[in-house]
């Protein structure tokens, strides 16, 4: 397997690793993946009070290119507004990382834990 | 990627000895004779290159010259013993039985025939991957005529009984193939003392070339008669036929008589060095796992889960030390080892699994380095694992409902 230069940039260079605390009101958590597939990924978002995006953290176990993917989105997400953040789709974060296609589902995965901490954090408002 | 700096990944492939490579040169030049020639000194010199390696190659194992073929490695041997075998004596039956950790050129094969009417039994493994000989006594019935089990396993080492479970083979008259691969130049391997009929090995795993192995068939008590896959001009008593790769069954003997030199001091010279890198990783680094048998297992192998953190992410930390991973990611089929699922390794563990394999040209120097690479990658990448973190927290794993993908 061969990796694009991006990939191995974040794989050797994560961006924002590292967690929030996942029960602040301001914070939306989520975790997609399952061990036995060999991916999880837990993506984090704290959001200011006129929706946008202030800081993003991610922690992930899976190949490298599952780290590069949530890498990415994490630097994606910071500065977007809650809508811009849910245009972010897997197929970006794919051509931007080169992905082979054997790979395409790390950037899904990507894309979902995205989602995830969106629909996590606006649960947590809706209380 | 980086240049290569540390190979051990010695299960997968050993490098060729330069003594093999220099026994083979002469027969690419000047003794570039066909082994089939019979009408003029080049097919003779060839010929005698050719009988001289049959003989050092039988008698290693225990066998007659007239017992060994050569081939082009362990996974054609595995094709023509078993497919040769079942198809030979199918008027005999149509039961045949194998067990779940062996090399796919065995399982494949196997599966080929349940496809066109055989009946297999795969036997199980247990915990450390090894076949209980009761399970197998169980399984053989009167229509049984091939048992296939490997001497010592790719992934995880795991030396079988191979005696007695030849044994119990003959005392149910079915035939008994053992896929020495792994073993042979490493392990004592004697088709007598262990009851084996049909046996297969590669040089490439043995310091020899790659494109060359043999086929033991046994000649009496019982005479095994095999169907053949390749037909043509008859060579190799009709079992094989096509022009014998004679550079190769000369680097084939020559790799084996270098082996058997000294194969007790390098064994164990060997298992010193995987020692050290075992108490290492696994005293440094907790949540780590040894797959495989404790003590039965070769000297050269050491396979490891390090839990949270995924093979081929560690692959690619490593870089610059070839070793191999059990992980989904690293396999063409995307799932994980089958071989870690039979031993009952749960998948999370075998995506976190890593294969050392030393060999002869391993070195003091390079297990500490490679010791303190995975040390460090293991760390660096548990420190960005989610799973790592829950485990940190005192959250079971196991206990959390995941979104399965």
């Amino acid at each position: 397997m061969s990796y694009s230069d991006k990939v191995i940039d974040h794989y050797e260079n994560p961006r924002n690793v590292g967690s929030l605390d996942k029960d602040a009101n301001d914070v939306g958590t989520g975790i997609v993946g399952a061990p036995e597939c060999g991916d999880v990924m837990k993506l984090q978002i704290q959001v200011d009070d006129e929706g946008v995006i202030r800081e993003a953290k991610f922690k992930t176990f899976g190949c490298g290119s599952a780290i590069a993917s949530s890498s990415l989105a994490t630097e994606w997400l910071k500065g977007r507004t809650l809508d811009e953040a849910t245009e972010i789709r897997n197929s970006d974060i794919a051509t931007e990382l080169a992905l082979p296609p054997v790979k395409i589902h790390c950037s899904v995965l990507a894309e979902d834990a995205i989602k995830q901490a969106i629909e996590d954090f606006q649960s947590k408002k809706n209380d | 990627m980086s240049d290569t700096a540390i190979y051990m990944d010695n299960q997968a492939t050993t490098p060729l000895d330069p003594r093999v490579l220099k026994a083979m040169l002469p027969y690419f030049e000047e003794h570039f004779g066909n082994a089939a020639s019979r009408s003029h000194g080049f097919g003779w010199t060839a010929e005698k290159a050719v009988e001289n390696a049959r003989l050092l190659i039988a008698d290693a194992l225990g066998a007659q010259s007239r017992e060994l073929i050569f081939t082009s490695g362990a996974t054609e041997s595995n094709n023509l013993a078993i497919l040769g075998a079942a198809r030979m004596y199918q008027s005999r039956g149509k039961h045949i039985v194998t067990a779940a950790t062996e090399h796919k050129a065995v399982l494949d094969p196997f599966l080929y025939l349940q496809n066109q009417g055989w009946e297999m039994t795969v036997l199980d493994v247990d915990e450390f991957g090894r076949v209980s000989p009761e399970n197998l006594r169980s399984a053989l019935r009167e229509d049984t005529t091939l048992v296939s089990i490997m001497h010592g396993n790719n992934e995880v080492g795991t030396l079988h009984p191979i005696a007695e479970i030849g044994a119990i083979c003959h005392e149910h008259g079915a035939l008994f193939h053992c896929d020495a691969t792994q073993t042979l130049g490493k392990e004592n391997v004697n088709v007598e003392e262990m009851n084996i009929d049909l046996l297969s090995c590669s040089a490439h795993k043995l310091y020899g070339p790659k494109g060359v192995g043999a086929l033991y068939i046994r000649r009496r008590n019982p005479r095994v008669r095999l169907e053949p896959l390749f037909h043509g001009g008859g060579h190799e008593r009709g079992f094989r036929s096509g022009t014998l790769n004679v550079p190769g069954v000369v680097g084939l003997a020559t790799a084996l008589e270098i082996c058997l030199e000294d194969m007790d001091t390098e064994q164990a010279r060997i298992r010193v060095m995987r020692d050290r890198l075992q108490h290492r990783l696994l005293s440094e680094l907790d949540y780590t796992h040894l797959n495989g048998h404790p003590e039965e297992r070769l000297a050269t192998n050491l396979n490891i889960s390090f839990e949270f953190v995924e093979g081929e992410s560690m692959l690619m930390g490593m870089d610059g030390i070839a070793v191999s991973s059990g992980s989904a990611c690293t396999s063409a089929s995307l799932e994980p080892s089958y071989v870690l699922r039979a031993l009952g390794v749960g998948d999370d563990k075998a995506h976190s699994s890593i294969r050392f394999s030393l060999g002869r040209f391993n070195t003091e120097a390079e297990v500490e380095e490679v010791a303190d690479r995975t040390i460090a990658t293991v760390q660096r990448l548990r420190e960005m694992s989610p799973l790592y973190e829950m485990a940190q927290e005192g959250i079971n794993i196991a206990s959390v409902n995941w979104s399965a993908h």
